[in-house]
């Protein structure tokens, strides 16, 4: 073990990178809020107002003090995780966001648990068997992930499985039904169900979610199974392998082990995003899907100019990238003993 | 003496725009347990000789021969299984630079013991009592520490002889050595090399050591094959290279630098188209 000081030090940085990367974060929404076209103080009074309540409004939001004031308050209002007051519901919006964020994670660790699973057998067998057959039908798969409109595909998805074969519920994440016999605890309604011995519930669930999950996971698997190809490869080429092979290792060994050992470290970073992009909410999957998220919050508030709302949102989801950036990093130091012991 | 390894017109070619290229271009031996050198510049072929035996031409290369053979067995028709008696357990290849043929994320010691445990059924404790027996056969002075330590944390020399260790810990036959001592320090090198030098010596094995040093080749092996061009220009007993007959194995003989009678400036070595033919 080192000296204690060094790995003090370590933690000292990392928390004086994230404060940093915090406070970039705070002065680009509390720009964005400054910058867009949209009156803060006509939000608030309406805009048949008198002269003189707009100017009491005007001095109540603070507006009338220097930029630098502002942002100090409005950093310390978020800082202490007030967020402001929605316009539009008039309740706080950490408590709206607190509302609608667990059917985002519910969906979002449901889509890229799909996209994982599958992503990445299927980009080790892509290089494993890179140019043949089943090398390109993975490519075109991903390739499809890609390309194609995940609106357009949701629908598609619809039509086929709800509405023709029936093999699933359809939008939003329960039937009318269980909502109310579900007591939300978590928030996450299979863990709820699940926990309170509601299995028709669960399976009410289940049978909603796995549509835009699958269909999350989908365009993650395109992603993570492109990236574990190529990672891959480059593992493959590597002359560790030679000597594996000299050695005699099955192949099976050299490819799940050796091979995919090493791959994992980048891929760690990678999944990682890709969950972090699921997170933002996937606005287009929650509008098709009717899914009470955090994507289709911050859509709503948008289109009515909720601004107080999109920046609480904004600066929520910063803080999820940030959090996931710094897993991924301290997954990172685990799994690469080179990054290891570095003071 | 019963040939160990024989070796008929071994050609490897690589595709390329136009047409197959022939890197190795029809290498006879053979060769029992004994000392055999391959010298030659680079891109003379004889890492890609080397790697043959043991079936792994890189891709897209493709090696044929007339006859590959080692202790009966064909290696041009070799089966999986086959290959699983014969690598790693009868025949073993130390390769050149320990920071790249080493898994980075392995211990040493899982990486060491791998070796032993593919060819011998044993537990673990079984297969780590081997890997620091080994450890120490190679001189590790504290094999406990390097058996947890991961290949970044070993200097080049202790890489390499962690390396020896896990190419020798199931006794093999024949050990291939791919410029085992190219990638490190001088005065390691001739460490490295006096451990090798016994532990071949005490197992009675064969060698193939492949290397550009033409000295150190002749110092160390008991016949020399001298490649050009993808070609054995020449097989020479190594206590005559003095008297070599072909043009290419006397310009590199007197290329050496000698400590008495400065001999400045080197010669320099002359190729003749005529060689590569």
């Amino acid at each position: 073990m080192r000296a204690p000081s060094a790995f003090l030090w370590q933690v000292t940085k990392l928390l004086a990178t994230l404060a940093l990367t915090f406070i970039g974060l705070l002065l680009v929404t509390f720009l964005i809020g400054r910058i867009v076209p949209v009156d803060p103080v006509l939000a608030v009074v309406g805009d048949r107002a008198s002269q003189s309540v707009y100017d009491k409004a005007y001095i109540e939001l603070g507006l009338d003090k220097p930029l630098y004031e502002q942002f100090w308050i409005y950093m310390t209002k978020m800082v202490t995780g007030d967020l402001g007051q929605s316009f539009l519901t008039k309740k706080d919006i950490a408590d709206d966001i607190l509302r609608v964020f667990p059917a985002t994670l519910e969906l979002a660790t449901v889509g890229i648990l799909i996209g994982t699973v599958l992503g990445l057998p299927l980009g080790v067998l892509a290089a494993v068997k890179k140019g043949k057959l089943a090398d390109q039908l993975v490519r075109v798969l991903g390739l499809v992930g890609y390309s194609a409109p995940i609106f357009w595909l949701g629908l598609l998805g619809l039509l086929v499985f709800y509405a023709k074969l029936g093999w699933v519920a359809g939008p939003g994440r329960i039937d009318i039904g269980y909502e109310y016999s579900v007591t939300q605890t978590t928030g996450l309604l299979l863990i709820d169900s699940a926990m309170q011995g509601q299995w028709d519930a669960f399976r009410n669930v289940v049978s909603h979610i796995i549509l835009p999950a699958s269909l999350l996971g989908y365009f993650s698997m395109a992603y993570i199974s492109r990236m574990t190809r190529s990672f891959m490869l480059n593992e493959l080429a590597q002359e560790y392998i030679t000597t594996a092979r000299v050695k005699g290792v099955p192949e099976w060994r050299i490819i799940w082990i050796h091979a995919l050992r090493n791959a994992a470290v980048p891929l760690v970073t990678v999944i990682a995003l890709s969950y972090a992009s699921l997170l933002e909410g996937s606005v287009l999957t929650e509008t098709v899907f009717a899914w009470p998220g955090l994507g289709q919050y911050l859509t709503n508030s948008l289109q009515n100019a909720d601004m107080n709302a999109v920046l609480g949102g904004t600066m929520v989801i910063g803080v999820i990238f940030v959090g996931l950036n710094l897993l991924s990093d301290l997954l990172y130091t685990l799994l690469d003993p080179r990054v290891r012991r570095r003071g | 003496m019963t040939d160990l390894l024989t070796v008929q017109n071994l050609r490897i070619a690589f595709p390329s725009r136009h047409g197959p290229v022939e890197v190795v271009r029809g290498v006879s031996f053979a060769m029992g347990k004994e000392r055999l050198g391959i010298v030659g510049e680079s891109g003379s072929g004889k890492s890609l000789t080397g790697r043959a035996i043991l079936g792994l031409t890189p891709p897209p290369g493709k090696a044929t021969a007339e006859k590959l053979e080692f202790d009966g067995i064909d290696l041009r028709e070799a089966t999986r299984s086959q290959w699983h008696d014969i690598r790693g357990e009868r025949i073993s290849m130390v390769m050149q630079d320990p920071k790249f043929s080493l898994n980075p994320v392995m211990t040493i010691g899982r990486q060491l013991m791998e070796t032993y445990r593919t060819h011998r059924r044993s537990t673990r404790a079984e297969a780590h009592e081997r890997g620091l027996e080994m450890l120490n056969a190679v001189q590790i002075r504290d094999p406990d520490r390097v058996m947890n330590a991961y290949p970044h944390e070993l200097s080049g020399g202790m890489g390499q002889r962690a390396m020896i260790a896990m190419m020798l810990v199931t006794e093999p036959e024949l050990l291939i050595a791919d410029e085992p001592t190219s990638a490190l320090d001088v005065t390691v090198q001739i460490e490295v090399l006096r451990i090798l030098d016994r532990l071949v010596s005490d197992r009675g094995m064969g060698l193939i050591f492949i290397s550009h040093d033409l000295r150190l080749v002749s110092s160390f092996c008991d016949r020399v094959l001298v490649m050009y061009a993808g070609q054995v220009v020449e097989e020479v007993k190594a206590t005559d290279l003095a008297n070599a007959s072909h043009p290419y194995t006397k310009g590199l003989f007197n290329c050496l630098p000698r400590i008495e009678g400065g001999q400045r400036p080197l010669p320099i070595l002359e190729r003749d188209a005529d060689w590569a033919l």
